[in-house]
């Protein structure tokens, strides 16, 4: 516990209790780590007093309200900067992952467009990097989206292939949000350094789940988000390199705080419930990775013992413990997470289930379309318990057979027929 | 996305899930819809010689709104004639169901698979009626 200052005011977590556990009896089961994680407790109580009774302005130099919330900010820079092997000056706090990837990218390209017009990125990034992009080819620059292999991974010979003269920055996340792989980032930051170029990560899911060191991996940007890793909403960090010396336009201009590249008072309470979850997420990575590996073999196993036909999607092997994305052939998605009302888990990403489209991520993977309406993800994290684990099985394995009996495809299938072989009506 | 209470019935106790037999000239099977879009659905009538659907089966792959269209119409289009049959419309199912307006595709695929069923039984007694009229 010696890593963790006295702000973060941590508890250990066998006297954390069951917090965040459903604590209702009829709420749903939790399984949806990668959209969001409930605050840990102890981060809550860390935060709390921030609101109240300390709640000067970190920016105000006159009195000790200010000195003690930038102080606090301070200690929660550090701690940030510690889960990452930054040096605290290269951490800025942002609103979450979302702005942070928008400053890197927008930020960088503006700033040496200049020189540099080219942008190098991959297809299963998440929206906000995709969208930056699309803005930044509206604004002349160019940008190449590379592909992945089967197992979610990028090509690092592509990745060499794509670095011109010209380009200014990759970037390339740490771990997927809906399949949880992890590209080959240290890889990744050699190319980008051998060749100086920028290395920008998206590691909002990387986080306190895998390690990570932005000088053993040659990252000169890092986008940190504050809820994916038990902390509270509305909080992010950008990690910005100082040597080699990375430079930025800013997007929010004011008073200049965050050296110059985000402007306005900093949210004390959130700064410090980052600081708090990355101090957390840092000390008890390694017993928790391995505890949600065998949370999530046992569910892999459960289900493949009850069920034909399921299939893994993304690599196995390079992939965070926590996640697992399931096609279930023959049963669709949406109906399916019908049938399991009692579990909060997602089909598709969160992000794009409102529209009828199949995850563009399984799509960039080569799953076929009817295999892509067919999955689930599941994300395991911190609360998540044998029995819940256990339960999820259960249901998910019952519905599953139940929708299968329902289905024209898996009767079809069963009877030998190759539905590849059907002339469908799209529509 | 919240659900109508009625296609949570139909989702949760659907009607007549199941096959006839669909080389039985008095089936009509109606498969529409395709497994890369998300919805399939296999409606199944069986037809009295009076031309009275008296069974009806359905399959269906998709959402829980597509089940409980298909698991709808296979209540309907029983005790009708086959050309009452054809005249249910994707409208009614979907004001029935309450279907909000990004699931009106799956009444319009039940039309669908009704027609489908009911052009697949008179194509079969086209056959016959040509057999017969051969002999």
């Amino acid at each position: 516990m010696d890593d963790m200052p006295e702000t973060a005011a941590l508890t250990t977590r066998a006297d954390a209790g069951p917090a965040g556990a459903p604590r209702n009896r009829k709420a749903p089961v939790y399984l949806d780590y990668q959209a969001t994680t409930p605050t840990d407790p102890r981060v809550v109580e860390a935060m709390l007093p921030y609101f109240t009774e300390k709640f000067g302005n970190p920016h105000s130099r006159n009195h000790a309200y200010g000195w003690e919330s930038e102080e606090a900010v301070e200690t929660a820079r550090s701690q940030v900067a510690d889960i990452i092997g930054a040096d605290p000056r290269e951490v800025i706090f942002t609103s979450g992952a979302t702005e942070s990837n928008n400053l890197a990218l927008k930020g960088v390209a503006r700033f040496y467009k200049d020189r540099k017009n080219h942008v190098v990125t991959c297809v299963t990034e998440h929206k906000c990097v995709l969208d930056s992009c699309r803005h930044l080819e509206q604004e002349g620059f160019d940008v190449t989206y590379l592909p992945v292999r089967q197992d979610g991974l990028i090509d690092l010979d592509q990745l060499r292939e794509a670095i011109t003269d010209k380009t200014v920055i990759v970037s390339i996340m740490a771990v997927n949000n809906e399949i949880g792989v992890i590209q080959p980032i240290k890889e990744i930051g050699a190319i980008c350094r051998e060749r100086k170029v920028f290395f920008h990560t998206d590691a909002a899911q990387a986080v306190g789940k895998i390690p990570l060191d932005v000088d053993e991996m040659n990252i000169d940007l890092l986008s940190i988000s504050g809820h994916k890793i038990y902390g509270p909403k509305g909080i992010g960090a950008l990690y910005v390199r100082r040597r080699p010396r990375v430079r930025l336009a800013a997007l929010i201009t004011g008073g200049g705080q965050e050296r110059g590249m985000r402007s306005g008072t900093l949210p004390t309470p959130l700064c410090v419930g980052l600081g708090a979850a990355c101090a957390i997420a840092k000390a008890e990575m390694g017993a928790e990775a391995e505890r949600l590996r065998m949370l999530r073999d046992r569910f892999y196993e459960g289900i493949v013992e009850r069920l034909p036909e399921v299939y893994v999607n993304g690599d196995l092997e390079q992939r965070i413990p926590g996640n697992l994305n399931i096609s279930f052939a023959y049963v669709e998605g949406e109906g399916l997470m019908m049938g399991i009302k009692e579990l909060a888990v997602s089909s598709g990403s969160a992000c794009t289930s409102a529209s009828l489209e199949p995850s563009y991520v399984l799509r960039a993977l080569g799953v076929d379309e009817e295999l892509a309406h067919t999955s689930l993800r599941i994300g395991l994290g911190r609360f998540t318990t044998e029995d819940e684990v256990d339960y999820a099985v259960e249901k998910i394995a019952g519905e599953v057979e139940r929708l299968r009996q329902m289905s024209p495809l898996w009767e079809m299938a069963q009877e030998g027929i190759d539905l590849k072989s059907i002339e469908w009506a799209e529509h | 996305m919240a659900y109508s209470d009625k296609v949570i019935d139909h989702y949760e106790h659907p009607r007549n899930v199941g096959s006839l037999d669909k080389n039985d000239d008095s089936v009509g099977t109606g498969l529409v819809g395709a497994p890369a879009c998300g919805d399939v659905m296999k409606l199944q009538i069986k037809v009295d010689a009076e031309g009275i659907i008296e069974d009806a089966k359905f399959k269906t792959f998709g959402c829980g709104s597509a089940i409980a269209s298909s698991s709808l119409v296979t209540e309907w289009v029983k005790g009708k004639s086959v050309d009452e049959a054809s005249t249910i419309k994707n409208t009614e199912i979907a004001e029935h169901l309450a279907l909000p307006p990004v699931k009106i595709h799956c009444s319009v695929l039940a039309e669908d698979a009704i027609k489908a069923a009911v052009a697949d039984y008179k194509a079969k007694r086209d056959d016959d009626d040509k057999i017969e009229a051969a002999e």
